[in-house]
């Protein structure tokens, strides 16, 4: 009886639904590779370079792994360049502009968020329109008057520029995300600002402050400009030490694409560790408009 | 709020000083100290070749870069949504240019676009095509420039798309397919209307950064060759940095500043004017 109710038909048509979806998600895949090929072969590209030796860098047809891998590269980076050093430097800058920017932005998104001060929310966004550039003279000269010029200090105030901009605007979403009626509760409770900020408001966005850190700290990892201009041999970064690889040394790859790499490492890394985080900060204000 | 008011003095504080500075003759070298000459550093820029041509390059190359990433951002984060076998692990590999630092790519994109020893020109060559200068060319560095950009900010565009179509109400769709609307019509009626608030905030950051787009440039080119890559910032740069003429260019970053929050208040007020929330 059953066997009739459920006509041999309708089995074969499910059949086939299953076959579409399988050549669906196969097609799916396939489309996109196209996206991630391209975007996966530069940095696969960056790192077979970097192992390859001069005879096959130079070559015009390139092999696509190295055929006799050699690490020769990433000894002579280090061993000609201070390159632990000035490693620590972009660590030291990018940790410190990353704590001031949560210290000082913490409150200040909060107020913004909590009180609607929609102009204060304006002038955080033109920070991200001002161009780089204008913040180097005026630090230029105040640097040279406080005699902090070629500082790991100064380098870290002129990224707190970048870094603590952002973390407002981030944290500004995680903000106003938070339901009002507990911080009124917490009022009512006779809690004053600053304990419904810090016991209420903080421990509640505290993905919004992983996902901020983190964007600021690469934010502040990636800068080349400020160190560019006004870093000197005891506060260079990262950015500055690889780019100068390239000005000293035309066509000699080798080291270049190891520093390119040595540079991208810690990022991919913490981009794999701290994925969720980092997806929510940069669409963090996206949706919510 | 005492933070607040850092803010407000981290943001204002140079904006003034470079504004003051746009109307004086001040010259870093020059020991005499300098004078308020009033807008005569805005009319040199305004007949200013260089910067003219500088100008049009910029809104070029913004125009460009910024268009291609939309559309191919768009079709990268309707393939990302779509139910697929590894679809995460495409997803994690496509959050890596956003993060990878510039200069980094841009020295990267240097020694594969080397006209002699670059994979760029081994593929031409490979198809039977003759290699391209690249970089190098006076015609090329500009497409050049807009490919490294549109590889680094395309998943930016993406994922902020994504994060739209994750929102998606269902019913729409499901009236759409009762009414045997096809896909196509149901990606342009429903699907990009509903992503035109979320797409807005990826194109008005896409704009901001690429109008002021410094160290892809600067790493590849410095402006090069001659000035054929030379934008407003770069330009600017060069006049502060190596001419030191820092009333001039201080001239050129007000304006500079002024082209691109003009055009962010301009998309802002039109997207309070047409799409509502």
């Amino acid at each position: 009886m059953y066997s009739v109710k459920q006509p041999p038909k309708r089995l074969v048509h499910r059949g086939s639904l299953q076959a579409d979806q399988r050549l669906q998600r196969l097609a799916g895949l396939a489309i996109s590779l196209i996206f991630t090929i391209p975007i996966v072969f530069v940095f696969f590209w960056m790192i077979s370079m970097s192992f390859k030796t001069q005879v096959e860098i130079s070559s015009p047809t390139p092999s696509l792994i190295p055929l006799q891998p050699t690490t020769a590269w990433y000894g002579d980076l280090l061993a000609r360049t201070p390159f632990a050093r000035y490693f620590l430097n972009s660590l030291i800058v990018g940790v410190a502009s990353t704590g001031l920017g949560l210290l000082i932005g913490l409150p200040a998104a909060y107020a913004i968020a909590r009180w609607k001060l929609k102009q204060a929310a304006t002038i955080v966004l033109i920070t991200r329109i001002v161009p780089a550039i204008a913040y180097l003279i005026p630090w230029f000269i105040l640097a040279k008057q406080l005699g902090i010029s070629d500082s790991l200090f100064l380098i870290t105030l002129l990224h707190l520029t970048v870094t603590l901009p952002l973390i407002v605007w981030i944290m500004i979403g995680f903000f106003e995300g938070l339901p009002a009626e507990l911080e009124q509760a917490a009022e009512v409770d006779g809690c004053n600002v600053w304990q419904t900020f810090f016991l209420i408001a903080i421990p509640l966005v505290q993905p919004g402050m992983v996902a901020a850190g983190i964007l600021a700290a690469i934010s502040s990892w990636n800068n080349f400009l400020f160190a560019a201009v006004l870093g000197g041999p005891n506060s260079q970064t990262l950015p500055v030490v690889i780019y100068n690889l390239l000005s000293f040394e035309q066509a000699n790859w080798g080291p270049l694409a190891a520093g390119a790499t040595l540079v991208c490492l810690p990022i991919v890394a913490a981009t794999l560790f701290f994925q969720r985080y980092l997806v929510e900060g940069l669409t963090s204000g996206a949706v919510k408009g | 709020m005492p933070a607040l008011l850092v803010i407000v003095l981290v943001v204002s504080f140079p904006l003034l000083y470079t504004l003051w500075q746009s109307l004086t003759d001040w010259v870093l070298t020059n020991p005499r100290p300098a004078q308020l000459i009033g807008p005569v550093n805005y009319i040199e820029a305004a007949t200013d070749q260089r910067a003219l041509e500088a100008l049009l390059r910029t809104v070029i190359l913004t125009g460009v870069a910024v268009g291609v990433q939309m559309v191919l951002g768009v079709l990268m984060a309707l393939t990302m949504n779509q139910y697929f076998s590894g679809r995460s692990l495409m997803r994690t590999l496509s959050l890596l240019p956003i993060v990878a630092t510039p200069v980094a790519i841009a020295l990267v994109f240097v020694i594969m676009m080397n006209p002699s020893s670059g994979i760029f020109n081994a593929g031409l060559r490979a198809m039977g095509l003759p290699g391209l200068n690249w970089i190098y060319g006076q015609d090329t560095v500009l497409p050049s420039l807009v490919i490294v950009d549109t590889w680094q900010w395309t998943p930016f565009v993406m994922l902020i798309a994504l994060a739209g179509l994750s929102t998606m109400p269902r019913e729409p769709y499901e009236s759409a397919r009762i009414d045997g609307a096809n896909a196509w019509q149901i990606f342009w009626n429903i699907t990009l209307p509903l992503l035109y608030p979320t797409l807005f905030v990826a194109l008005l950051f896409r704009l901001i950064d690429t109008l002021k787009l410094f160290d892809t440039i600067y790493a590849m080119t410095q402006g090069g060759p001659g000035t054929a890559s030379e934008t407003v910032n770069l330009y600017l740069y060069s006049l502060g940095f190596t001419y030191f003429r820092m009333g001039y260019a201080s001239s050129l970053v007000i304006a500079l500043f002024s082209l691109i929050l003009a055009i962010a208040l301009v998309l802002i007020k039109y997207r309070r004017q047409n799409v509502l929330g």
